[in-house]
């Protein structure tokens, strides 16, 4: 009977999957009644095979559905299908879910996944997307399983509730918390590398000159001046582009210590009197009166500059305003500005209509693009698809093909915004911070008060901190002060001799650690010199034995540390070429 | 007279500059032996005008050109027998015993000049004092750094356990013998007369040479590579305290160069382990970690491997990361690594090496090891260059590696390590860790879950012979 009732299944089950491209009709039917793991291990007859169908009941199906009607990105690539077999999971893709993103059907299967239907896609244990689906959609997710795309949870509470509502899990990659570890895994950080390096291959095809400067036969051309205002991930990738396009670039952050990033990458910073700092690594936008200050260094910078950037986007709310009106009327006629930031809710420039490029009669041209990303779609799915690899490689510590939501973890409870029913935004927060500041309250009516009391502990943090350095100065210079005469040129020669040493060491190279420091034995070996002069000068004969003793151990010092030096040395020229 | 002491001035001017421009050589790799000959010719300069200036001057000319020469002698045979003859695998423990030896040589330099200069010998007051303040912490730094260098090396030799030894109230031991110190110097000064100068030198002798004892004796074998350093630092110090108490630039020169240099190697490495400088100095492990030291934790069970299966492994995998640790120091298994090394590059995988900046005894222990067997250093990474890329690997061979890739320092707050950065080889696909045995845990007393992972395999048995026996499966 049971063997029977096998082949039948097996029957059914190739014919669904083929003919319909759909699940099994009698596995959904188990799956329903023992709410354990689901089906779908379509392996030709291998379902007869009891022993590994039992071990790979476990496994959970993974669906990614078609959202081309919406956008071209796919959340999954053949590339990473394969990374997400490897974990465990069986993978089943809607038909064309990758055509727009020029990955093909074929390339699926090649890949391991099978593809299937709309409703088998939504209706899997896990479904990964791009941004969260359609109303209608959502209620093809089933009961229980889990949802893995951006949500925008701070701003999309309908959809949350819904979720709960719907007892579908619901993890937002766009939540993921800027921890270091966790940064494979951010899709914020990945979208808008990506968008950085688009927004100015776009600003370059709108503008009606070139980026790189040249003295040509025709005549000196200067390069295009590009001012990037927001050194985040999306302002880097702008400026190392507009940089590698031979512009001449400038940059304005308000966090100052992102002032050496743009350095590195050939820019100049621009400074504004403003700092901030955020705990979770996102700028967050100013008080009214800081935005004041900063607005006019956006302007003078904007009318000296042929191309600008804006990339303040704050997630889950209206991007801040950095360009006024006036700025943009200051600017030269051909200039272009493309506002990063622009949304419904309100763009970085005054004048930018999302979507759209806006020419304005001073001959300014402001694009508001609001996905740029979607303009790549091969590379920006393979990114998207490998940070929901990466994340689910922590979410599969079996590598079993079984997901497991560890709470206690802080990616994973910053991502998780419905579980079991319940609501789990907003996460607690950790705090964290690329460079760990103090971080500024936005509200402008708690920043005073708290201000003012963080002052006077603060004052005495730093004093306790650092307490020592303190007492060691007053130490030296009552030292100095109550030495003879002929001591001073002695502490001279001491003082100026740390520095050297200090720097001197700076740019040593890790792997000659080592015989640096044989090096620095053998040298003070020179103690011996003392030891001489004591030899020579006394006639003690205790003073001789003491001396002749300390200047037999410091010549070991001397001819031994030499020689093991040189002898190190020649093994890293060996293995050098 | 005139003639020799301007050439001696020309002389350690000339020395004080090679040296600056040998440690500035050694820098990098393509000066680095310009850098040592240079130091060597500073060394050879310095000496050769010390023993011409102090012969001119000498009491008795052939006894002291007779005790030079002896001792110069004596000092380069030992010398000369010690660098030939150690092996690359225990530079750590010579450097500890060199480090010893300066110090020695500050803690009879500033006896002599107490023998022969004592209290009230000179004739101003402020000179007096000063003269005997410098003794005095000559003598302290002098002998805290030949104490801590003999523990230091008798840690790294085995011959004393790596555990750290904690005493309660440590921190206030140290900064007892310390103020204890500073008070007896203070007597010191304000002593005239030979006689009770003595008893508190002799005092502070002690004091200080129990104080290096106890210093190192508390610091935990995961935190060697620091200390090796902050010896070295401490022996730069001791000269150049020497040198204040002779009233000798050359030796102030060389000792402050010494001294801070080796301050700042101690930081970065400190650095790397995520752990502040003091608390290093101080001794140790922070107080409320090291009660968890040595607690077990039940980690599951490990699964055990064989030579051939990773050589299976091997085969398949295109990606390979090697961590070495002292563990390959101890094996010797450096020369068998690099042949594996290079098997596997030919067969066509992608092999490096991932240095974390602590691995071994002393910094840059690695390197040396793995330029003794030739591996060429393009294979070679930092912890940094390689960590977020592990998950993109195949396989990662852990060789004689613990505390260096123990996910606890990640994942577990209350670990002795928390907070020390790692290389993360669990992200990989396979890891093969290379040990003993599972009875030892690592240098630092963690265990380590790494072991006990689902994709980690235990290779037990010494490094060598493994990687011999993988290399014979290939």
């Amino acid at each position: 009977m049971e063997v029977l009732w096998r082949l039948l299944h097996s029957i059914v089950r190739y014919t669904a999957h083929a003919v319909a491209g759909s699940f099994c009709p009698l596995c959904r039917n188990v799956k329903y009644v023992t709410p354990v793991k689901p089906c779908f291990n379509y392996n030709g007859l291998d379902v007869l095979r009891d022993d590994k169908t039992a071990e790979r009941e476990q496994n959970m199906l993974i669906g990614i559905p078609n959202d081309t009607a919406r956008q071209a990105l796919v959340a999954a690539t053949p590339d990473t299908v394969v990374k997400l077999v490897k974990l465990g999971y069986d993978v089943c893709i809607e038909t064309g879910a990758g055509a727009a993103a020029s990955y093909f059907d074929d390339a699926y299967r090649a890949a391991g996944a099978h593809v299937v239907n709309a409703a088998s896609a939504w209706g899997a244990d896990i479904v990964l997307a791009l941004d969260a689906p359609a109303p209608d959609s959502l209620s093809a997710l089933r009961s229980g399983s889990t949802l893995i795309c951006r949500m925008n949870p701070g701003a999309n509470p309908q959809l949350v509730d819904a979720l709960a509502a719907r007892n579908i899990t619901g993890l937002a990659m766009d939540a993921i918390p800027r921890l270091s570890r966790a940064q494979s895994m951010d899709v914020r950080s990945s979208m808008m590398n990506i968008a950085g390096y688009r927004a100015v291959v776009e600003a370059a095809s709108a503008f009606g000159r070139t980026f790189g400067g040249q003295v040509t036969a025709a005549g000196k051309t200067n390069p295009a001046r590009v001012y990037v205002i927001g050194v985040g991930v999306a302002g880097l990738a702008a400026i190392g582009q507009a940089v590698a396009m031979g512009a001449e670039v400038f940059a304005t952050d308000v966090r100052a210590d992102v002032a050496d990033q743009v350095e590195s990458l050939g820019a100049t910073f621009v400074e504004i009197p403003v700092k901030q700092e955020s705990a979770d690594g996102y700028a967050r936008p100013l008080t009214d009166e800081e935005q004041a200050q900063v607005l006019d260094v956006y302007a003078e910078q904007a009318a000296k500059s042929d191309i600008v950037i804006t990339t303040a986007a704050v997630p889950g709310r209206a991007a801040p305003l950095l360009l006024t009106k006036a700025a943009v009327a200051s600017m030269k006629p051909g200039s272009i500005v493309v506002d990063m930031g622009a949304s419904e809710l309100g763009g970085n420039c005054e004048l930018s209509a999302p979507g759209k490029r806006v020419r304005l009669n001073n001959g300014v041209t402001i694009l508001g693009p609001t996905d740029l990303p979607a303009s790549m779609p091969a590379q920006a799915s393979q990114l998207y698809g490998q940070n929901i690899v990466n994340f689910l490689k922590l979410c599969t510590p079996g590598k079993d093909g079984v997901l497991e939501l560890d709470l206690d973890d802080d990616v994973v409870r910053g991502v998780t915004v419905a579980l079991d029913g319940q609501v789990m935004w907003p996460p607690p927060p950790i705090a964290v911070s690329a460079a760990p500041t103090k971080t500024i309250v936005t509200d402008s009516a708690d920043t005073e008060g708290a201000a003012d009391e963080d002052a006077a502990p603060d004052m005495l943090d730093r004093l306790a901190k650092h307490w020592w350095q303190v007492a060691a100065a007053a130490l030296l210079c009552a030292l100095v002060l109550a030495a003879p005469a002929s001591m001073t040129v002695h502490f001279t020669v001491f003082a100026l001799a740390c520095v050297v040493g200090f720097y001197v060491i700076t740019a040593v190279e890790h792997k000659l650690h080592t015989p640096l420091m044989s090096e620095t034995n053998a040298i003070s070996g020179i103690i011996i010199v003392g030891a001489i002069v004591q030899m020579a000068t006394s006639a003690n004969p205790l003073v001789m034995a003491l001396s002749f003793i300390a200047a037999a151990i410091a010549a070991i010092n001397i001819f031994g540390g030499f020689l093991v030096t040189a002898r190190m040395l020649k093994m890293f020229e060996g293995s050098s070429e | 007279m005139r003639f020799l002491a301007a050439f001696q001035n020309l002389a350690y001017i000339a020395a004080a500059l090679l040296f600056i421009l040998a440690l500035a050589g050694l820098a990098r790799q393509k000066t680095a032996v310009r850098g040592n000959i240079l130091g060597a010719c500073g060394m050879g300069i310095a000496l050769v005008a010390t023993i011409a200036a102090s012969g001119g001057a000498a009491a008795n000319l052939p006894l002291f050109l007779g005790a030079v020469v002896i001792a110069l002698v004596i000092g380069a045979a030992v010398g000369v027998w010690r660098a030939r003859s150690v092996a690359m695998t225990q530079m750590p423990e010579l450097v500890a015993m060199l480090h010893s030896f300066v110090g020695a040589a500050a803690v009879l330099v500033g006896w002599n000049s107490y023998i022969m200069q004592p209290g009230g010998a000179l004739p101003d007051a402020a000179e007096n004092a000063f003269h005997l303040g410098e003794v005095g912490l000559a003598v302290l730094i002098g002998a805290v750094t030949l104490t801590g260098s003999i523990v230091a090396f008798l840690k790294l030799s085995g011959k004393m356990s790596g555990k750290p030894l904690v005493l309660p109230g440590r921190n206030w031991i140290n900064l007892g013998a310390l103020v204890l110190c500073a008070l007896l110097i203070w007597q010191l000064i304000t002593t005239d007369g030979f006689v009770m100068g003595v008893a508190f030198l002799v005092l502070i002798t002690v004091i200080s040479l129990l104080l290096g004892v106890h210093l190192v004796a508390a610091i935990g074998g995961g935190d060697m590579p620091v200390v090796v350093s902050m010896l070295n630092s401490y022996s730069g110090w001791a000269a150049a305290m020497a040198g204040f108490t002779l009233g000798n630039d050359l030796l102030i020169i060389t000792g402050a160069l010494v001294g801070s240099s080796g301050a700042y190697l101690s930081y970065v490495m400190c650095q790397g382990m995520n752990r502040s400088f003091a608390s290093v100095i101080l001794g140790g492990f922070g107080d409320g970690a090291t009660a968890q030291v040595g607690e077990a934790k039940d980690y599951g069970t490990h699964t055990e491997t064989t030579p051939e299966q990773v050589a299976d492994l091997l085969r398949e995998s295109n990606r390979v990361v090697i961590a070495p640790g002292y563990g390959m120091a101890t094996a010797q298994a450096q020369f068998p690594v690099a042949d594996l090394a290079r098997k596997l590059t030919d067969a066509g995988a992608e092999v490096v090496f991932a240095i974390h900046p602590v691995a071994g005894r002393m910094p840059g222990h690695m390197n040396v090891l793995l330029a003794e067997a030739k591996v060429p250093y393009r294979m070679v990474f930092e912890m940094d260059e390689v960590n977020d890329d592990f998950a993109d690997v195949d396989t990662v061979l852990v060789i004689g590696a613990n505390d260096t890739v123990n996910p606890a320092a990640e994942t577990e707050p209350d670990s002795p390590i928390a907070g020390m950065p790692v290389l993360r080889v669990w992200e990989a696909e396979n890891v093969v860790v290379f040990k003993r045995s599972m009875g030892n845990a690592g240098y630092s007393g963690v265990d380590n879950p790494l072991f006990y992972a689902d994709n980690t395999l235990m290779l037990l048995g010494d490094a060598k012979e493994s990687v011999e026996a993988i290399l014979g499966a290939l």
